[in-house]
């Protein structure tokens, strides 16, 4: 009798049974097929609407509300094979996604258009020649690209030295009141608008040399009064992130301190700080409005910082289009030719700055 | 190469907080002296007071004295940086520094002082401390590689060699094997044992038996509670301590009764 019960065990064992850890999923492409059809519908939408208003089709509003109507679209197919938690999972997905989308149009959009435009006059000529003598077309920004190395690097050389060692002040010997004031003194100058920065150097420099005085070390000085404060907060945080254990092992070794922080510390953080560094010239490299009333415009070569107005890229792009001569033309394509190299040079400085970051990062390899 | 310490009264605050109270003690020459006690009475803090490592920490100070060989290192004229170049310290993680090749972590404490070496010096140098701290055969191909790339253990050693390269009197070593697998301490503790020759040797310990291994003196730290200070509860033979303490307390500490 007790075998009975035995035929039925083995048949329980090898029947297919549900395994409790699956749940529905969309198949791979279903969200891409899902947007297609959003856009496909709102393009039907769209072209209803461009033959019963008798207008032009309107692509952006085609894309954008098609890109909306996949938002929901995608959450309810996902809620209804896969469940809550997924359904939230690729909402959120599709939210980022589009947050992400929607900054980058801005920046694609500027890039084509300066490149569009700058080409017409990215010629030889134009990096060969400056503006001395030229009215209509013709000339070339050699003066305002000698003008804007020339005042960035002596802002860098000025602010790069104090942001630093203020950084390492804060870091490493500031505690209490002084620290604390400096470290609000910083965060209120990252604040102050540039043309005030151009005001100070401009009113700085009148002081000594007389009014109406524009020269290239005006322009630096209040370049660099924008810098400072950029180049203090990245190398604060980037000397922060060095562990304290490194400088402990220093000291433990006998090492002073300023030497700790010259050999152990700065090589540590050089990678953070340079790019820090790099980044606070990009910001300032571009700024117009401290640069047209700290140095003026000219339209001749200038390497003098101490005498004489001086001109920079984006003082020039701003003259040559509030100032169109005859024909407007030639003045709108040397604008956007000098805005084109002006982002170029901002690239090129970019790149330069990944590369000394790899060059100087800790090395991790076994 | 070894000297003698001796601890008066020692007070170790910081700020206002009074984190190690009244120790009294006396270390020999070459020898091991190991700390053992529950996790916050302050023997990591004690330890640090012994090359002035401790008043890093902002608001930090001792009170009491500690001589070495009779040089009293709180003196207000003493330079902590000289102090600290007689008496090395390893600490709990190991922290070789990462823009360094192996090479260089050894020569740490040459190179980062700006003294200048002749190659052939620093070579023999290097070669030396790495093969006191048993790491030369491990790593004397890849000596310009990141010192970071090394093993946890391997790293160990390494500082240890970095501390033992400025050929200090002391050796203060903090937990150093508490982040190391069996086999890496097992090396580390035959290290101590062989270190000991040479020098004076300090190293705090969560391990019992580490500490009954490597160790001739034990001293047992203990807390009476928290926001108390520690204290110094027995100093003796490290046999006496584990086999016959005179205190209640460590007894109950060492057969694992409490902490």
């Amino acid at each position: 009798m007790t075998m009975t019960t035995k035929p039925d065990t083995p048949a329980a064992v090898t029947t297919p049974i549900q395994n409790s850890l699956t749940a529905g999923r969309l198949p791979t492409p279903a969200p891409w097929i899902i947007l297609g059809a959003a856009i496909a519908v709102s393009a039907a939408i769209f072209g209803v609407m461009a033959v019963a208003g008798g207008s032009g089709y309107n692509w952006g509003g085609a894309l954008l509300v098609g890109a909306l109507l996949y938002i929901p679209s995608v959450w309810l197919f996902s809620v209804l094979v896969e469940g809550r938690r997924r359904a939230m999972d690729r909402l959120v997905t599709a939210l980022v996604t589009g947050a992400f989308v929607l900054a980058m149009i801005p920046l694609v959009s500027l890039t084509i258009t300066v490149v569009t435009f700058g080409l017409a006059r990215f010629d030889a000529e134009f990096f060969t020649n400056s503006m001395r003598n030229v009215t209509g077309e013709g000339g070339g920004i050699v003066h305002a690209i000698v003008g804007t190395l020339l005042m960035t690097g002596t802002a860098a050389l000025i602010s790069i030295p104090i942001g630093l060692m203020t950084s390492v002040y804060l870091v490493e010997y500031g505690h209490g009141r002084l620290a604390r004031g400096i470290t609000f003194l910083v965060d209120v100058m990252t604040g102050i608008p540039s043309i005030v920065a151009g005001l100070f150097a401009y009113a700085v420099f009148s002081i000594f040399l007389g009014p109406g005085t524009r020269t290239g070390i005006a322009g630096a000085v209040s370049l660099a009064v924008l810098m400072i404060p950029v180049v203090v907060r990245s190398s604060e945080e980037m000397l922060r992130l060095v562990p304290n254990e490194l400088r402990e092992a220093a000291y433990a070794l006998g090492v002073p301190k300023w030497l700790t922080i010259v050999k152990v510390v700065l090589p540590t953080s050089m990678a953070g700080i340079t790019t820090g560094i790099m980044l606070s010239i990009a910001r300032v490299i571009g700024e117009t409005a401290p640069l047209l009333i700290a140095a003026g415009f000219t339209a001749s070569v200038n390497y003098n910082m101490f005498d004489g107005r001086m001109q920079s890229l984006p003082v020039f792009v701003y003259t040559q289009y509030a100032n169109q001569g005859n024909p407007p033309q030639a003045y709108l394509d040397r604008a956007w030719a000098a805005a084109l190299t002006l982002i170029l040079i901002v690239m090129a400085l970019n790149l330069i700055a990944r590369l000394v970051a790899r060059f100087f990062a800790p090395k991790f390899g076994r | 190469m070894s000297k003698r310490i001796e601890v008066r009264d020692l007070n170790v605050y910081y700020g206002k907080f009074l984190a190690v109270e009244g120790v009294n003690m006396e270390i020999e020459p070459r020898s091991v002296t190991a700390f053992i006690g529950p996790s916050g009475c302050g023997k990591t803090t004690f330890l640090r007071t012994l090359n002035r490592m401790h008043e890093v920490v902002p608001g930090a100070r001792v009170e009491g004295e500690v001589l070495i060989d009779g040089n009293n290192l709180y003196d207000p004229d003493v330079d902590p940086v000289l102090v600290r170049r007689q008496v090395g310290m390893v600490f709990q993680r190991p922290n070789p520094f990462p823009t360094m090749s192996v090479k260089d972590n050894v020569l740490a404490g040459v190179k980062l002082n700006n003294r200048r070496i002749s190659k052939s010096d620093a070579d023999e140098l290097m070669e030396r401390s790495l093969r006191s701290a048993n790491l030369w055969n491990e790593v004397k191909d890849r000596l310009d590689r990141p010192g970071s790339g090394l093993s946890g253990g391997q790293q160990q050693r390494l500082c240890i060699a970095r501390a033992i390269a400025v050929s200090p009197e002391v050796i203060l070593m903090d937990e150093p094997c508490s982040a190391l697998d069996p086999i890496s301490t097992l090396a580390i503790e035959d290290l101590i044992e062989e270190l000991k020759q040479d020098y004076t040797i300090v190293i705090v310990t969560h391990n019992m038996q580490q500490a009954s291994r490597v160790s001739d003196r034990t001293a047992f730290f203990n807390i009476a509670g928290t926001g108390k200070p520690g204290k110094l509860i027995e100093y003796d033979d490290t046999t006496t301590i584990f086999s016959n303490p005179s205190v209640k307390a460590t007894e109950d500490y060492v057969s694992g009764r409490f902490g």
